[in-house]
């Protein structure tokens, strides 16, 4: 599935559009601990987190993230929005919890592992 | 070969990762295969983060060969007072206030060891800590 599919299909808000939306979304892994993210990850996923400072931008730029969706109604910095936007990656929020979202994203086939 | 040299400050929190994006990006564009890019691009976003969390300031060396990157990241801080167990998943001596933003979570050093071929750490206690990571372009089979 593409990130625009993703959008399209899930209640999801987008803050930063994906410079790609075509791209195929090749995973998801949910997390809140940045080195985990970047040790765990694969590239094309999509990474659901409650972290909404700049610091995340920079994990999903270096990791080559499909996108950041940002779960329990969690807001994103100004500052973070300001460098999604530069790095173009897609920063996407949802009110759905972390497990609630992460699920929706399984049953659209979106799995954790490459 | 390529030399970059990055200065990188303790506690500055919003340019980090700076400095691990202009390597990531050289390795790009001389076409080293994406999953080594992936490597080395992750070994040093989490040096780079050690200095910002723990030091006072530090520079990354970034030498590029044809076959490899050589990453070097040395600070000047506090060093650490047990490599084996700075080593052990889990372990972290961060703050809280870092913690909280989901740092400090002990998988730095043992993420930079998965993603190197070769590492090494030299620290003195009071002084500071130099990393020395090596990543081969050669894709591992």
């Amino acid at each position: 599935m593409t990130v625009s599919e993703i959008i399209a299909a899930l209640p999801l808000t987008v803050i930063t559009a994906p410079e790609n939306p075509e791209q195929e979304v090749k995973g998801g892994y949910a997390s809140d601990l940045l080195s985990n993210v970047m040790g765990q990850a694969g590239a094309g996923f999509l990474w659901v987190t409650m972290q909404g400072h700049q610091n995340i931008v920079a994990v999903a730029s270096l990791l080559g993230l499909a996108g950041i969706i940002l779960a329990g109604g969690a807001k994103p910095d100004e500052e973070t929005i300001r460098k999604a936007g530069r790095e173009k990656i897609a920063l996407l929020t949802t009110e759905l919890s972390t497990f609630e979202i992460s699920g929706r994203l399984y049953q659209l086939g979106i799995s954790g592992q490459c | 070969m390529i030399t970059l040299e990055m200065q990188l400050d303790g506690a500055s929190f919003e340019t980090a990762g700076e400095a691990s994006s202009r390597v990531k990006k050289v390795l790009q564009q001389i076409g080293v295969p994406g999953d080594v890019t992936r490597r080395v691009a992750i070994a040093a976003y989490e040096a780079e983060m050690n200095v910002i969390i723990h030091a006072r300031r530090g520079i990354m060396t970034a030498l590029i060969y044809p076959d490899r990157t050589e990453l070097t990241v040395a600070d000047e801080g506090p060093g650490i007072a047990d490599i084996s167990l700075a080593m052990q998943e889990g372990y972290s001596t961060a703050p809280d206030s870092v913690r909280e933003m989901g740092f400090g979570a002990g998988m730095g050093l043992p993420n930079m060891a998965r993603c190197s071929d070769e590492f090494d750490i030299e620290t003195v206690i009071g002084e500071g800590t130099k990393i020395r990571m090596t990543i081969y372009h050669e894709k591992r089979p």
